[in-house]
């Protein structure tokens, strides 16, 4: 192996490697480029690569490195950091062309393991780029002598070449839908609600700026305040944490005197739970998942790819004017001896026997009226009585704060009520005409029992920064610095230029991550076939291959059929040409210096010029010298016979 | 066999994949049951790139080889324990990468050829025994651009070289043979009449004794004698050495040392005799006759 391509081949791996340094740990991408670093070093001073054994140790040391700190091999993270570095360790080997051949095949398989974590746009132009120093690199290993530039015009070609097949086989090539066996939990990244609230849980998912879904409404917007997006709702309380509890069975959910439906399509980005998000309160959904008995939308597996269903919504309703009275005692349920305080505010709200309703407004009243804070950055509440000390000490939180606080108060007056997690709101993408819901605008809200009215959401949140609910999360908070860049105000221009750009992502997620076996079914039909089948896509695939190469090579092969007159023999047809106008035709069987000397008998001016002319045209034909070939057709284009010796 | 000009056509050409090719193949398969099952939209992509690419390789490897035109060269003689080296002349339109030549037996090379020039390729065979050294079939291959697929022509030309036997590393001149004894040499010229000795198709007319013909003695020539060089005849059967090769072995040695002592030297093959002379020609024929002496 020669220097240089061992370096070449050191680049390729870096590429290769670098996008996993995002989600590695630093010591597995450091001691990767230790790696490389140590080859680069050998190779630069022609030391001997490290002996055998010394390789089985390193080997050994890394196996059992990730097994402690994974506790497994064959996860995503575990198996992704094996494969890096095992590729890497591969250079302390490498020797002749072939391990060279088994690294280019290691690299395209690092590739497709990136594509667990993403498959977005730049991705895929990175993934190009790559592609691109891999066959450069590749032809290298082949071809040692050809000169980089050369090297990189071939792979180009390759590539562009390879493209318009790779369209169609990316059409044409038969989807399967689902997967083939399993895949490990972890096989795709995923970020999200959880289905458990602590204090501080939700305003860390705010710091995202990640998308959770989108949503394009059939034909009806609803006001941005009704847009509660409803997730898990939350029943036990330990004085912490919120959790859902143990599901219990109960009467089936029941909407009555709905008004104001909405229908909508949610395209989800894989989060790894099995719950669907919709707008509070949904009737229908196009995939199959269940309503449960407290409204959640819940379907059999978790959400792993992106996934795409239409919904049916109320958004004024009543909800469940029968409740069990198990679930009515479930939505009183205290943790005993925790938060006295709290325990005192809410019975002094009792006295005067008020409606729920009134309490309701108490303790909304008292939010508002009591110079409470919305805040990012909340003081912490270590003590175990914290709901105390939120509502009589610190008076700074956030929405989970809130609605924490308010199902306490709630359920110390004795009304049942549970704490519903989800998203509220949604920013407009005016290019792609849809709603675009991220991590940031992750809320927690209340949901209280009243008597003839069902379920009643809530928010408690909306009585102390009223304009979240109305316009998001930067109006609303003042300390606005922690929030991702893009969820401040950032200026108009790049604002416009991220809609754009979302709107892009979205239609890459529609039609190139998301062509599944049914868009590839409708988009067959959309061309024209008739009754879609899988064997006629794949004969249709096969057809288009041939033609589509059969074209590439009439192309690369046009040197040799398309006949490409000489332009130095055409120069001196032309000559002949006017001479023959002029009355001296070349005979056949006269040669070009032959015919310069008879030329020069008749015309003796013109001897030296149709001499020079003629010795230069023998040279250029016969002695293969290329250079002269410009200023011979100059001198033929500008020979004449003088005016006066024309006849 | 040919003899002329080679262009190389389709019908020539052959292709198959290579080991790695067929490797690669494995590893897509591979890819693509990954990508199946994890429904990696942007896996499909880059697997189908990389087989597509497989694919233009394959056309690429072709256009590397077709259209070439191809002419058998000269081979210059060569010692035997030398190389031989078949001169062959390539003409493309086209720059061509990576060629690679083989016999078969463990001769090959590699190299580029240039668009438009005549591009002299010179291929090295080992020459181990003396006489006609046959190219035989030779494979022209390339494995260009990525290795995925081999694609090959084969090229039978009538070429031959001519080995001399390996010249014995010292042998002292054949002194004391001089036909005259006295160690006084005698050479072939022109100044005084020497004698008369068998005709040899070539001989000179004015030297041809037409008296003795008339004597109806036979076509016999004349020779002059000069005593300015030294004449040597080189004899098989003055070698004292036990086997033919070596005998063979030690005359190539003699026309060498003559040749470069400026000697006038005649070489005698059992019956088969050349005249003496001196220069590049009567070297290389007297080197001819024994690299081919005793060959059936």
């Amino acid at each position: 192996m020669k220097k240089t391509q061992i370096y070449s081949l050191l680049l390729m791996i870096l590429m290769v490697v670098a996008p996993h340094a995002l989600h590695l740990p630093l010591t597995i991408t450091s001691l990767c480029l230790m790696f490389l670093l140590w080859r680069a070093y050998l190779t630069y001073t022609a030391n001997a690569l490290p002996k055998r054994w010394l390789l089985f140790l390193i080997t050994f040391a890394i196996a059992a490195g990730i097994l402690s700190s994974f506790h497994t091999l064959f996860g995503r993270e575990a198996g992704v950091a094996l494969l890096i570095l095992l590729t890497t360790l591969k250079f302390m080997e490498l020797h002749t062309v072939r391990d060279a051949t088994v690294l280019i095949y290691l690299a395209c398989f690092i590739i497709i393991t990136n594509f667990f974590y993403s498959q977005s746009i730049p991705v895929a132009l990175y993934m190009l780029a790559t592609l691109l120093v891999i066959i450069t690199v590749w032809i290298q290993l082949s071809a040692p002598t050809i000169a980089l530039k050369a090297r990189c015009t071939m792979a180009a070609t390759l590539l562009l070449q390879a493209l318009p097949l790779t369209l169609l086989l990316f059409v044409l090539f038969p989807r399967v839908q689902g997967p083939l066996w399993g895949m490990p939990q972890d096989a795709f990244a995923s970020s999200g609600l959880d289905d458990k609230m602590t204090p501080g849980s939700l305003s860390r998912l705010i710091l995202s700026d990640e998308v959770a879904f989108r949503v394009s409404y059939a034909n009806q917007v609803p006001r941005r305040e009704q847009m509660y997006w409803r997730g898990p709702v939350l029943w036990n309380f330990d004085g912490r944490t919120w959790t859902p509890g143990r599901t219990a069975n109960s009467i089936a959910p029941q909407f009555t005197e709905t008004k104001q439906a909405v229908a909508y399509t949610v395209t989800l980005e894989p989060h790894n739970k099995n719950w669907l998000f919709a707008l509070e309160m949904p009737e229908w959904i196009s995939v199959p998942a269940a309503l449960t008995y407290d409204f959640q939308v819940i379907q059999k597996d978790a959400v792993t790819m992106r996934s795409r269903y239409e919904v049916r919504s109320v958004l004024q309703y009543h909800a469940n004017l029968q409740e069990a009275q198990r679930q009515l005692r479930r939505g009183v349920q205290l943790p005993p001896g925790l938060n006295p305080e709290s325990l005192k505010l809410a019975n002094s709200w009792l006295a005067g026997n008020p409606k729920d309703i009134d309490i309701v407004r108490y303790a909304l009243e008292y939010f508002n009226k009591q110079n409470f804070q919305y805040t990012l950055e909340p003081p912490p509440l270590p003590g175990i009585h914290g709901v105390d000390d939120f509502l009589f000490t610190t008076r700074q939180g956030f929405c989970e704060h809130y609605a924490s606080a308010f199902v306490f108060l709630m359920r110390a007056a004795h009304i049942p009520a549970r704490v519903v997690t989800g998203y509220q709101g949604g920013e407009y993408n005016q290019t792609g005409n849809y709603y675009i819901v991220r991590q940031s605008d992750a809320h927690a809200w209340a949901e209280v029992w009243l008597t003839g009215q069902g379920w009643v959401r809530i928010d408690p949140t909306a009585a102390i920064a009223p304009g979240r609910v109305q316009r998001g999360l930067s109006a609303s908070v003042k300390n606005n610095d922690v929030l991702p860049f893009m969820s401040r105000n950032p200026p108009e221009w790049l604002h416009a230029l991220r809609l754009n750009w979302d709107s892009l992502a979205n239609q890459w997620n529609q039609w190139v991550l998301g062509y599944n076996s049914e868009r590839q079914y409708a988009f067959m039909s959309w061309l024209g076939m008739e009754s879609v089948s899988w064997q006629k896509m794949a004969l249709d695939m096969i057809a288009g291959l041939t033609l589509l190469v059969g074209i590439f090579a009439l192309y690369m092969l046009r040197h040799f059929y398309v006949h490409r007159p000489d332009r130095v023999q055409v120069a001196w047809e032309k000559l002949c040409k006017r001479m023959a106008k002029a009355g001296l035709s070349r005979a056949a069987h006269e040669g070009a210096g032959t015919f310069a000397a008879r030329i020069a008998t008749v015309h003796p001016e013109l001897a030296e010029p149709i001499q020079n002319l003629a010795a230069r045209y023998n040279a250029l034909r016969y002695a293969g010298q290329a250079k002269d070939a410009q200023e011979f057709i100059r001198l033929c284009a500008k020979f004449r016979l003088s005016r006066q010796n024309r006849r | 066999m040919e003899s002329g000009a080679i262009i190389l056509t389709q019908r020539r050409i052959f292709i198959l994949p290579t080991r790695q090719g067929w490797s690669l193949a494995f590893l897509l398969l591979l890819m693509l049951l990954g990508d199946l099952n994890y429904n990696l939209s942007l896996g499909y992509v880059l697997t189908f790139l990389l087989a597509m690419m497989a694919v233009m390789s394959m056309l690429h490897a072709f256009r590397n080889l077709v259209r070439l035109e191809i002419r058998a060269g000269q081979a210059e003689p060569v010692f035997c324990g030398k190389t031989a080296h078949f001169v062959l002349h390539f003409q493309s339109s086209l720059p061509r990468y990576q060629l690679h030549l083989s016999d078969g037996k463990g001769n090959q090379n590699c190299f580029d050829l240039q668009a438009g020039l005549d591009n002299k390729i010179a291929f090295p065979v080992a020459a181990t025994r003396r006489g006609w050294l046959e190219a035989g079939q030779l494979t022209l291959y390339t494995l260009f651009p990525l290795g995925l697929f081999h694609a090959w022509s084969y090229l039978h030309f009538d070429m031959r070289c001519l080995v001399y036997p390996e010249p014995m590393a010292e042998a002292s001149l054949p002194q004391e043979y001089a036909p005259e004894g006295s160690g006084k040499r005698q050479q072939l010229g022109d100044e005084d009449f020497y004698g008369l000795r068998a005709y040899v198709p070539g001989d000179a007319m004015p030297r041809i004794a037409w008296k003795a013909l008339a004597r109806e003695q036979g076509l016999q020539v004349k020779q002059f004698s000069t005593q300015l060089g030294d004449e040597l005849w080189l004899d098989l059967t003055l070698t004292p050495d036990l086997d033919l090769e070596g005998k063979l072995a030690r005359l190539t040695r003699w026309v060498l040392d003559a040749e470069q002592q400026g000697l006038r030297y005649g070489l005698r093959l059992s019956g088969k005799e050349l005249p003496p002379g001196n220069g590049t020609a009567q070297r290389n024929e007297c080197l001819r006759r024994i690299a081919l002496y005793d060959l059936t």
